[in-house]
């Protein structure tokens, strides 16, 4: 290189090299670099969507879509088959819940209906929750205040930890039960979901009802998930919030792989 | 070297006024009162061989300056009391609750104290990464059969100081006081308990009374940072101080015998790249520490007896200890004379204790069996040891298998499989995973023996095709250099011993065992390639 430019060239290099803005300019670049590397590795997602309010939901509506989608399995009436259970008195939260969430229709028989896209539209949901609702009463669509996410965070994650960490996980991401059953991931979860999962148990899980978790308390919890999600760890990226099995599953993969390969290049032998 | 002249040393340096300027005048200072100049003589012509995996052990001792770096850092700032308080720093969603000053101190290193976080998670990558190096440096001694006399004793330091860096970690993984480390130390105390008799005093005993008391944090943190380092320190300066008196073992090649060792002196080369390899040690733990999250103690939060989170695991080097307790079969309470038995802890325990004690004595094990009372100072080519090898691969398939056990949780969520699906599974690899995995490792180290003795003998093949007049093709094979045959065919081979009565004429029955065994180690072997058949095959 020193050879095909000429020594005045080589010298304005090396006075730019040592030029006072050469040190600013590489802390620019360094900077750049960690700050673009943290913000790719921790990801932010901020999406607290507000379902649509509804008007020209009815009833009837309602009672339309139940028959043409869910009633060969719930029955005309709601009693139930032996395929699926009795939906009377479930409420409009539970339909809401299940059919919001994609896990109602079940695509297959299985351990679990698993959560998947949503098959109706917000509208067509809360007319099937209406119509449901209107058979026998049950647990309500929970109320916005309830779901805005400015509880006591604080009350909320140890309530979290001590109702719902032993499935869930304590970061939430999610854990295994018996037989092929799961606890899911809780990030990404709109609130209103999260808070009719707690009134109405679907599936595997409990029902957290107000005498059990006032709803004051489930505002906490959901305060408390949607910190969680909306602050990412400090220390960087989170490995899943597995836990241990993640980080030494990373270590002796990337760590000791990344060291191995160090100790290869060390003791390379020139040829 | 020869220390006869070693006093005369220091004097041409005096006179020399105008060469060595202040370096020399330093060095000489500095001999003519401490004599160092013998000692740097001595270790700096030692020879160190070359081989990326003789750089394992070192990965270890440097992630061990990294923990003891970090953790002094840690030290000035966290408190190790039980004592309760109300958490009152910056971390939103633990404002106000209750709990014990250690983890109230923990979360204030995480969130309050400049760069605590960073060291915290230095400290707790470069920890993982010290166990796993000592793990695959482990391996590597085991599968080259660096173990071999006089080297036997140095491989019982270096298990010892495996256990007691499980133990330091376990002891570290503790002090947080967060929900993950008091579940951790429930399974301990249950394990504890579970040993009849004096389980229960001894658990007592532990924690200053019932489970978790006020006593236990302190307790570990002075085992954690006083006693097991201590201990640890002496040890690795023992073990380290084997490897200079035994010299380092090398790989089979050619000019190297048992009797020198080909490599680097210390000064300058290998001192200069162990050096800089530190640097480079500490830079990747940095690095992971900086961008990747470890044991987050703020989402488990203060302990309390009652949660257990989903997907809780012991950091990885504990994993087996809890794979093995996963694996044990339910409804194992015998109730004998008014105490009960928990054999659904003690099978495992047990389990764990023989192959822990199985792995210690390796070394005098396999020596007893193959009767070699020799020195060894090349090491063995895994495939030429093939019983050796296959054992080891059963040794790391059980381990894999308890390891994995204790993953099961999240094996069965990530690959969408019944809890009880993977665990019936695991319990039965457990036992049949290392009869599989010893039997294939066999057979393919001799199947590699055999390749080559083709390769040494008839040369390896060159791809090219060639038709003869005749009209027959035959692919040319090259013969390889007399320096890639030396590795092929330089290893021994063993015989199976016979019975041979004693000096009363008697056979014992240890000498049967050991005749048993001498014939599983040896008896399926390819003998490794003669002078007479090399110069026969060189002749077509």
């Amino acid at each position: 290189m020193p050879r095909t430019t000429s020594p005045s060239a080589s010298k304005s290099r090396k006075a730019r090299r040592r030029g006072p803005l050469a040190t600013i300019s590489l802390l620019a670049v360094g900077l750049l670099f960690t700050g673009g590397a943290y913000a790719a590795f921790s990801t932010s997602t901020a999406s607290a969507e507000v379902p649509a309010v509804v008007s020209a939901a009815s009833v009837e509506e309602g009672e339309k879509l139940f028959a043409a989608n869910c009633a060969s399995c719930h029955g005309l009436a709601l009693e139930g088959t032996e395929n699926a259970p009795s939906l009377i008195g479930v409420g409009a939260a539970a339909v809401d819940f299940q059919v919001g969430t994609g896990r109602m229709p079940m695509q297959a028989h299985g351990p679990q209906a698993p959560d998947k896209p949503v098959q109706f539209t917000d509208e067509q949901i809360l007319s099937m929750a209406q119509y449901v609702a209107s058979i026998a009463p049950g647990p309500a669509i929970p109320d916005e205040s309830l779901l805005d996410g400015e509880g006591d965070v604080a009350n909320g994650a140890e309530l979290f930890r001590i109702n719902c960490a032993m499935c869930h996980n304590v970061a939430g991401a999610g854990g295994a039960l018996t037989e092929g059953k799961w606890a899911p991931s809780l990030s990404g979860v709109e609130p209103a979901h999260i808070y009719e999962a707690m009134v109405t148990g679907p599936q595997n899980m409990p029902v957290f009802n107000d005498a059990n978790l006032t709803p004051e308390d489930k505002r906490d919890v959901i305060s408390a998930l949607k910190f969680m999600e909306e602050n990412p760890s400090p220390g960087g990226n989170q490995l899943g919030s597995l836990g241990p099995v993640a980080e030494g599953l990373f270590l002796w993969i990337f760590g000791l792989g990344t060291i191995v390969a160090i100790t290869v290049w060390i003791t390379a032998r020139s040829n | 070297m020869n220390t006869v002249t070693a006093p005369a040393e220091p004097r041409p340096a005096v006179p020399a006024k105008k060469s060595g300027g202040f370096t020399a005048a330093a060095s000489n200072y500095i001999d003519e009162r401490t004599s160092i100049s013998t000692a740097v003589k001595e270790l700096g012509r030692k020879i160190f061989p070359d081989h990326w995996s003789f750089l394992l052990g070192e990965v270890a001792l440097y992630s061990f300056v990294i923990i003891l770096l970090s953790g002094t850092f840690l030290t000035f700032f966290f408190d190790a009391s039980m004592a309760e308080v109300h958490y009152d720093g910056s971390y939103v969603p633990l404002k106000g609750v209750e709990m014990s000053a250690a983890m109230a101190s923990t979360l204030d290193i995480s969130f309050d104290i400049r760069g605590g976080l960073l060291m915290r998670q230095v400290h707790h990558w470069a920890a993982l990464l010290f166990v796993a190096s000592i793990g695959l440096h482990m391996l590597r001694i085991f599968f080259t059969g660096a173990f071999r006399k006089p080297r036997e004793l140095n491989w019982v330091i270096g298990f010892v100081l495996f256990i007691l860096a499980m133990a330091e970690g376990f002891t570290g993984y503790s002090l947080p006081d967060d929900l993950l480390s008091g579940n951790g130390l429930r399974i301990i105390d249950g394990m504890v308990k579970g040993i009849p008799l004096i389980g229960t005093w001894t658990s007592f005993l532990l924690f200053g009374g019932e489970f978790p008391g006020t006593a236990i944090v302190g307790r570990l943190y002075s085992l954690h940072i006083l006693l097991l380092p201590a201990i640890i320190l002496v040890l690795i300066a023992l073990h380290l101080l084997f490897v200079v008196v035994h010299k380092h073992t090398q790989y089979p090649g050619p000019g190297r015998t048992e009797q020198n060792v080909v490599g680097f002196p210390i000064l300058p080369v290998y001192a200069a790249k162990a050096g800089g390899f530190f640097f480079i040690v500490f830079g990747v733990v940095m690095l992971i520490a900086s961008l990747f999250t470890i044991n987050p103690v703020w989402n488990y939060g203060p302990y309390d007896p009652s949660p257990v989170s989903a997907g809780t695991q012991p950091d990885w080097y504990i994993g087996f200890a809890d794979g093995v307790l996963r694996l044990a079969p339910p409804h194992l309470d015998v109730v004998l004379f008014d105490h009960t038995f928990s054999f659904g802890i003690l099978i495992p325990l047990t389990l764990v204790g023989v192959f822990i004690m199985l792995v210690l004595f390796y070394p005098f094990i396999e020596a007893w069996i193959t009767g070699d009372k020799r020195e060894h100072h090349i090491l063995d080519r895994p495939r030429n040891a093939a019983t050796r090898t296959a054992i080891g691969a059963a040794g790391v398939t059980f381990y894999a298998v308890l390891w994995a056990a204790a993953s099961s949780d999240i094996i069965a969520t990530h690959f969408k499989l019944t809890m009880e699906g993977v665990i019936h599974t695991l319990q039965v690899l457990l036992f049949l995973g290392p009869v599989i995995a010893y039997f294939i490792a066999k057979r393919t180290c001799l199947a590699l023996q055999k390749k080559d003795r083709s390769i040494a003998l008839h040369g390896y093949e060159s791809g090219r095709i060639v038709r003869l007049p005749g009209g027959e093709y035959i692919e040319v094979h090259e013969p390889v250099d007399d320096f890639e045959r030396w590795k092929l065919v330089s290893h021994e081979s063993y015989q199976p011993l016979m019975i041979r009565p004693d000096s009363r004429g008697r056979i014992t029955v240890a000498q049967r065992a050991r005749a048993v065994l001498s014939r599983w180690f040896f008896e399926d072997r390819i003998d490794p390639i003669t002078r007479a058949e090399i110069e026969s095959s060189n002749h077509h």
